[in-house]
């Protein structure tokens, strides 16, 4: 007998929510550029640990759009309101002086509430207009965005890691090194995949090398005494050598299948060690963005979160069966300009700068597109399109820039690539978007 | 008769509260323009008139061309962006093979027409695919046909089409176009100005003839109506404003033709021997032309005040004393540029001599292209004929409801698809003359903003999504490049930096896009409501 329940897997393909065609053909086109990779002799591994580090940064910008989506008020384009909100708490952090763990706690806990009072009053402007939530999205992103610029320019900040050096107002880039929170997260817990780390030899104790380690030595301690008595020896390259206090001291190389730091990498790297070789996972980040997606999958399992789903699968019966539509949006919205402030603090300080001005302007649509190639629709998304979708188009991209530069010297094709995926996977949602009602 | 009154006190106030809604945005950018002209003291007039005289003929061709779409039902086309990159296809292909003036013109009208239309027949399948959700849909397929643009511009030329790296438009590694590509001037053969210069004339003779012209136009346009019955549709009291408005401005423009020092005309003179001056083989009838002016000047200085006629003998010695002897074939380049730095000269002077200060600003006012200027009159006669036309009324039927367009027997799909591909045809020869107008071809930015800024014109002049005509795209185009020039100087006197002024006129065309998007949505959603309670 026919089975009614048709569990075959072209009907997992077609089925919504779940891995369509376009994701497919995307991730073929991934692996290719990977083979690629392969045959002009780029580390994959170290390709594999930026895709890694680029998809947990961009993570909880894309996890954003899963209220939105789920709402009905289709993909969040005015993802910058939330964006400018936590870059807003950021600042506000830098300001008051608060570095490393203290910042990032400050920024998270500052940008929540302007976040919710902003997704408010843009959710109230979203009822309003419903049927174009998508263009008036977009205009109101920008505007907000232009809105800002006037705003950096002109805040009474006087910290002296973000200000102009002549005249008022904040830089376009903030370094968040002098913050001692660039990479924060990212260090968190990391560990390298068959990695290779130069560092100082009193430092080895500090790895904890699994599957078999291998220690070499680049520079002795007897090559220290002998260089510091003037003498030079060819077999060593003082531009490889770590200094401490301006001396030359003994390193070695570190090299095994898992490297895991007992110590805060970040202490390493100050101390002058180097990754040469391997996948850094960064795996701090990598738990919060997982912390947040499972946040939110359980959000979409309660009363209030499957109340929101129904008002966006159909509102007419939803209102029928009781449910207040106009209040969900909001409360939808709401929670997707949180995410998109809390996604921008993650995304700077794994990028290691805070961009401000015109930076935003343009983060909305590399979120939108992530999510449709997971394989969510516009008026369907879940948590499992997220995280697909967010691997496989971040791992498109860095995997392109050096395959492409290898390949075709001297242009930029993996932007131009970007350019043509992002804004394609885009159009191909909208065609599928049925008219409502 | 006492209620009659109380309704009419009633129905005027909600009639203006609704007016004002419906015009809001253009009011707000009226008083922004007035704002600028009281907080700005250093801006001269001519200046401002100059620049705004040369965006409208820039950009006034490409916001005309948005209005078919909005007619046809199909919204805001941020998708002209298309179009825009067709004309630049077709400029950097003449500019590669050299070609120029109006030979090469007409070149580029004709290949980007071509490309265009292809293009344009794509981005109306792809509107058909995206039904409803038409502005997000054009604003997405404009960037992404930027990035196949730069595809083919950045990669394909150089990499699969081999191109030498010697040629001034690649760049040096001989992988794709530089970033900017000069066009090189009409009177050498190339493209720049090549439209502009066929025939120009001085401001304030064209701002009689635009106040006349306009004028005409009203009294027909009032005694057609009476005569075929539609009297109902004049109104008195706006016909008699806009036509004394019209004369007035035509009575300045023949004070100011009248005023002029005839100095000026002797400046004009000099400057355009100087252009022509590398083109001219008659050298002998050009050193007898210097000779009488130099003469009149001369005898100009005695009759003249004690500060100008030294001035006035000062030129007309450098004319007979370095120019004419040095006028020979092999120095013309050198000549020409003295002759227009006698002409600056003249011209210092001859600002003395004018009567006031009206005079003196619209004088120095840029001229005036008019072969330009016909061609975007000619693209509104052509909006208005081609709605009278069966086209067009499908056009405007398709627009207000697709449903009962299809049923009445109208293909609804080839009618978006035929507007969106004149609408991307008409961007394309908009951005022609946009870059004949400029002079560089800036290959990978030149495009990206006309969508929005040309969008922005457009709803600043009182179009909405869905209802558009050519007032409010001219009238649009002036209020909106007015703002785009006192935005600098605002930014400065309100808040000390330039810079702010910048970053305050992005966020007005963000926003007077996004609310004026937002104000038409909310009023359809209210209207429809109504309808079903």
């Amino acid at each position: 007998m026919p089975d009614p329940m048709n569990t075959n897997a072209l009907c997992r393909l077609k089925s919504p929510g779940g891995v369509g065609l376009p994701t497919l053909i995307i991730a073929a086109f991934w692996v290719s550029i990977l083979v690629g990779a392969y045959i002009v002799d780029i580390s994959i591994l170290t390709i594999l640990g930026d895709t890694l580090k680029r998809a947990g940064m961009n993570g909880v910008l894309v996890l954003a759009m899963v209220p939105a989506i789920q709402s009905g008020t289709g993909p969040n384009f005015a993802l910058p309101i939330g964006i400018v909100c936590g870059l807003f708490a950021l600042v506000c952090a830098i300001e008051l002086n608060l570095m490393g763990v203290s910042w990032l706690l400050a920024s998270i806990i500052f940008s929540i509430p302007l976040a919710v009072f902003a997704g408010y009053v843009y959710g109230k402007l979203l009822n309003a207009v419903k049927g174009s939530e998508m263009t008036i999205a977009t205009y109101s992103g920008f505007s907000i965005t232009a809105l800002m610029c006037l705003a950096w320019l002109m805040i009474p900040f006087s910290s002296p890691k973000m200000g102009w050096f002549i005249g008022e107002g904040l830089r376009e880039t903030i370094q968040l090194g002098p913050v001692g929170a660039s990479q924060l997260l990212n260090n968190f817990l990391s560990f390298i995949v068959q990695g290779e780390m130069l560092l100082p030899a009193d430092r080895v104790g500090d790895l904890l090398i699994m599957g078999g380690a291998e220690i070499i030595p680049t520079i002795t301690n007897e090559e220290v005494m002998r260089i510091l008595a003037g003498e030079v020896i060819p077999t060593v390259d003082l531009g490889e050598g770590i200094r401490r206090g301006g001396e030359i001291i003994p390193t070695v190389i570190a090299k095994g299948p898992l490297v895991i730091p007992t110590v805060n990498l970040a202490e390493l790297l100050n101390d002058g060690a180097i990754i040469k070789n391997g996948a850094l996972v960064p795996s701090g980040m990598l738990l919060v963005f997982g912390f947040f997606s499972v946040l939110v999958w359980l959000y979409f399992r309660t009363k209030s979160g499957v109340a929101i789903s129904a008002g966006g699968i159909n509102p007419k019966f939803a209102q029928a069966a009781g449910l207040n539509i106009d209040r969900n949006r909001v409360l939808a919205n709401i929670l997707s300009t949180v995410l998109g402030a809390i996604g921008i603090i993650i995304y700077s300080q794994s990028y290691g700068y805070a961009q401000l001005y015109t930076a935003p302007l343009m983060m909305a649509f590399p979120a939108v597109a992530a999510i449709l190639i997971g394989g969510a629709t516009a008026s369907r998304a879940s948590v499992f399109n997220v995280v697909v979708g967010v691997l496989v188009f971040q791992g498109l991209l860095t995997a392109a820039l050096p395959v492409a530069n290898e390949v075709f010297a001297g242009t930029d094709l993996s932007e131009i690539m970007r350019a043509i995926i992002q804004n394609g996977i885009i159009l191909y949602a909208l065609t599928q978007v049925k008219r409502g009602g | 008769m006492l209620l009659g009154e109380e309704n009419k006190v009633n129905f005027s106030f909600k009639g203006l509260v609704s007016w004002f809604l419906d015009n809001i945005v253009t009011l707000i950018f009226v008083m922004f323009v007035l704002f600028g002209f009281v907080v700005s003291e250093g801006t001269p007039i001519f200046f401002f008139l100059s620049e705004l005289c040369d965006r409208i003929f820039r950009n006034s061709f490409l916001v005309l061309s948005l209005i078919i779409p909005v007619l046809a039902g199909l919204g805001l086309n941020f998708g002209i962006v298309i179009g825009a990159m067709s004309g630049q296809a077709a400029v950097a292909l003449a500019r590669y093979h050299g070609m120029g003036g109006t030979s090469g013109l007409l070149f580029c009208f004709v290949v980007s027409f071509f490309f265009a239309a292809i293009c344009g027949y794509f981005t109306g399948k792809l509107y058909n695919k995206t039904r409803g959700q038409e502005m997000i849909a054009s604003l997405i397929v404009g960037y992404f046909a930027n990035g196949v643009y730069q595809f083919i511009f950045l990669f394909v030329v150089g990499v699969i089409i081999k191109v030498p790296a010697t040629h001034p438009i690649i760049k040096p590694d001989g992988v794709g176009i530089r970033m900017t590509v000069d066009l090189i001037p009409v009177e050498k053969g190339g493209l720049k100005y090549s439209l502009e210069n066929i025939y120009k004339i001085p401001f304030v003779q064209a701002l009689l003839i635009v106040a006349l012209a306009m004028l005409a136009i009203l009294i027909i346009g009032y005694w057609l109506n009476q005569k075929r019955g539609h009297g109902y549709k004049n109104h008195p009291m706006a016909f008699g404003f806009n036509a004394l408005m019209c004369i007035a401005v035509a009575g300045i423009a023949v004070y100011v033709i009248s005023a002029t020092p005839k100095l000026f005309n002797t400046v004009s003179e000099l400057n355009s021997i100087a252009s022509g001056l590398s083109a001219t083989s008659d050298l002998d009838a050009v050193k007898s032309k210097l000779n009488t002016i130099a003469s009149g000047l001369n005898a100009e200085a005695e009759g003249a005040g004690k500060s100008v006629a030294p001035k006035l003998n000062a030129v007309a010695s450098d004319i007979t004393s370095m120019i004419i002897p040095n006028l020979t074939p092999n120095k013309l380049n050198a000549v020409s540029s003295l002759i227009g730095s006698s002409a600056s000269d003249l011209n210092d002077a001859a600002m003395e001599t004018s009567p006031n200060a009206l005079v003196s600003n619209l004088i120095r006012v840029r001229t005036v292209p008019v072969i330009t200027g016909l061609l975007i009159i000619a693209l509104c006669i052509f909006t208005e004929l081609i709605m009278k036309t069966k086209l067009g009324q499908d056009f405007r039927s398709v627009g207000q409801n697709q449903h009962i367009s299809e049923v009445s027997g109208i293909n609804v799909d080839r009618t978006r698809i035929i507007a969106t591909m004149i609408s991307t045809v008409l961007a394309a020869w908009g951005q022609l003359i946009f870059l004949q107008s400029m002079g560089t071809l800036s290959t990978y930015s030149a495009h990206t903003q006309i969508g929005m800024f040309s969008v922005a014109a457009l709803l600043v002049g009182g179009a909405s999504t869905s209802r558009a005509n050519i007032k409010n795209a001219i009238f649009g185009t002036i209020l909106f490049n007015a703002m785009f020039i006192m935005s600098p100087t605002i930014g400065l006197s309100l808040f000390g930096q330039a810079a702010l002024g910048e970053y305050f006129r992005s966020f007005m065309v963000y926003g007077v896009i996004g609310l004026a998007l937002g104000l038409h949505v909310w009023k359809t959603n209210k209207k429809s409501k109504i309808v079903v309670e």
